[in-house]
């Protein structure tokens, strides 16, 4: 059903748990659909220094949640905001069909948190 | 690796004894058993013999077998023959099935709802199991046709049919259960539950693919399903598939002769494997009640992680479940089954069904469960939901 690479994203997942003293984190999907995607991030000067993810999904989510916070780390918040959900089942080598909407989940998530982000800068918060 | 298939529900291994009475008809003996001449006439004998075997196994008469394809044919044959012919006689129009039935029962109560027949879909208790009261309160003189699973595919919960059955001819409906789930563990007796039409299928009995029958009551008569051929006394056309037929028939011989002795051995193993789980796995939910299941049947519920992901984890380790994962199906609604005995959507997901056969060991069980911690312990580590 998945290809060795999905498959391998799954089994050995990069960037699994939570950033300290992160600046950024976005959450996204809910439990009635059956994903969820909580990504943290450490942004200084623009570049997102630190990435890491939670999932709650299939084995698809967690592929794609893997791969994805790979594809931003070290990449400016421009970088980052213009990955599409098409580019994550690319670096996937693809994606069954009906699995297509697990690659949505972390370029929401992705946005989510920069969005977070950007709120806290304008509040000053930016620590 | 070690492997293991706890997959029983969907389908099960041949046996091999069953293999070697099918032989015969996948080799020496070809003829079309409609044929007149001597080839024609031995596969007809077999299929006869194959007819009577399956009568005496469920207290029927050799009449009132008809083999199909399976247990979707069998479904679908009885629902939209039964409502067709008898809704055209009796003028009535109401369908009464449940809300846990497999899909080819509920899809065929869906396709005459849009042929213009009323469905009631009767809820079942958080155990799984249909209350009679709950027929009394639907059923009226309006009901042609109740359909009802003898065991279900996902919790194994097993309805009391007999009961259900005697309801239904009170006002004169006729009577049908989906048995493809029960032939294995619950001996099916057709003149003691008195059912009018009950659907199985070989695959599930330790037979093989692609052959099922339905049993229909003397003097009952659905409309014929699929046209254009003489066999089955012309009620079900299609060359009949000899070595299929001989097969199923003696997967059910076996497995009657042998059903006390299987379920002894698979209940203990099932009981291990919960009790286990039970003590070593927290935040499980175990879906159904354990009194009226099947033996080989166990649907838990895993809090925080999700089906599918649990299904690969386990696959990875050569052990085989299944899981009513909606994300696998393309849909992102949870099992209709759990749904209806309640289980919250929240956790549905997490579900998993294990359903253990007559080749499940102790060791085998104890070989799942502990690769089952290990696999639930690394997708709550990576779940957000999970309670620290």
């Amino acid at each position: 059903m998945y290809n060795e690479k999905v498959m391998k994203e799954f089994i050995s997942p990069s960037n699994v748990g939570e950033v300290k003293n992160a600046n950024a984190v976005g959450e996204v999907g809910n439990a009635s659909c059956g994903d969820i995607m909580k990504i943290s991030m450490r942004i200084e000067n623009g570049i997102i220094e630190e990435v890491k993810f939670q999932t709650y999904g299939c084995a698809a989510a967690v592929a794609t949640s893997s791969i994805a916070t790979k594809m931003i780390k070290g990449k400016t918040i421009d970088e980052a905001l213009a990955i599409t959900n098409q580019e994550v089942v690319e670096e996937l080598g693809g994606l069954p069909a009906q699995k297509i909407h697990c690659s949505v989940l972390a370029e929401g998530a992705i946005k989510a948190a920069i969005k977070n982000y950007l709120e806290n800068y304008k509040m000053g918060n930016n620590a | 690796m070690k492997k293991v298939y706890l997959d029983y529900s969907a389908t099960t291994p041949l046996d091999k004894r069953v293999l070697d009475d099918m032989i015969p008809y996948l080799t020496d003996v070809y003829g079309n058993a409609n044929s007149v001449h001597s080839f024609g006439q031995e596969a007809s004998y077999a299929v006869d013999n194959a007819r009577r075997t399956i009568a005496e196994c469920i207290n029927a008469k050799r009449t009132e077998v008809y083999f199909t394809s399976g247990g979707t044919e069998a479904n679908n044959w009885a629902i939209k023959g039964i409502s067709v012919r008898y809704g055209k006689i009796s003028g009535r129009n109401h369908i009464i099935t449940s809300a846990i039935e497999h899909p080819s029962i509920l899809e065929s109560v869906k396709y005459m709802s849009n042929h213009g027949f009323e469905v009631t879909y009767l809820p079942v208790n958080s155990d799984g199991i249909i209350e009679e009261d709950v027929l009394r309160k639907a059923i009226s003189e309006k009901t042609v046709l109740v359909s009802i699973m003898t065991a279900n595919n996902e919790i194994g919960s097993i309805q009391p049919i007999k009961e259900l059955a005697k309801i239904a001819h009170e006002y004169g409906a006729l009577f049908h259960t989906d048995a493809v789930q029960a032939m294995n563990s619950i001996k099916a007796d057709v003149r003691d539950t008195n059912v009018d039409l009950m659907s199985f299928s070989g695959h599930k009995i330790y037979g093989p693919k692609g052959v099922g029958v339905l049993y229909v009551k003397s003097g009952i008569k659905p409309d014929k399903f699929m046209i254009g051929g003489h066999q089955e006394r012309t009620m079900r056309g299609g060359t009949t598939n000899v070595p299929a037929v001989v097969g199923m028939a003696s997967a059910l011989k076996y497995t009657v002769a042998e059903m006390e002795e299987n379920n002894a051995k698979i209940r203990q193993a099932r009981d291990h494997f919960i009790d286990r789980i039970k003590s070593e796995i927290p935040h499980i939910r175990i879906n159904g009640g354990m009194k009226n299941r099947v033996v080989g049947n166990a649907n838990v519920t895993f809090e925080y992680i999700e089906g599918e992901s649990l299904l690969l984890s386990l696959d990875l380790m050569g052990i085989a479940c299944s899981s009513g994962s909606a994300c696998s199906s393309g849909s992102l609604e949870p099992s209709h089954v759990l749904m209806a005995i309640g289980v919250p959507i929240e956790i549905a997901h997490g579900s998993i069904r294990f359903s253990f056969g007559k080749d499940t060991t102790i060791s085998d069980v104890d070989y799942v469960v502990d690769n089952l911690k290990s696999a639930v312990e690394r997708l709550r580590l990576m779940s957000p939901l999970t309670k620290k």
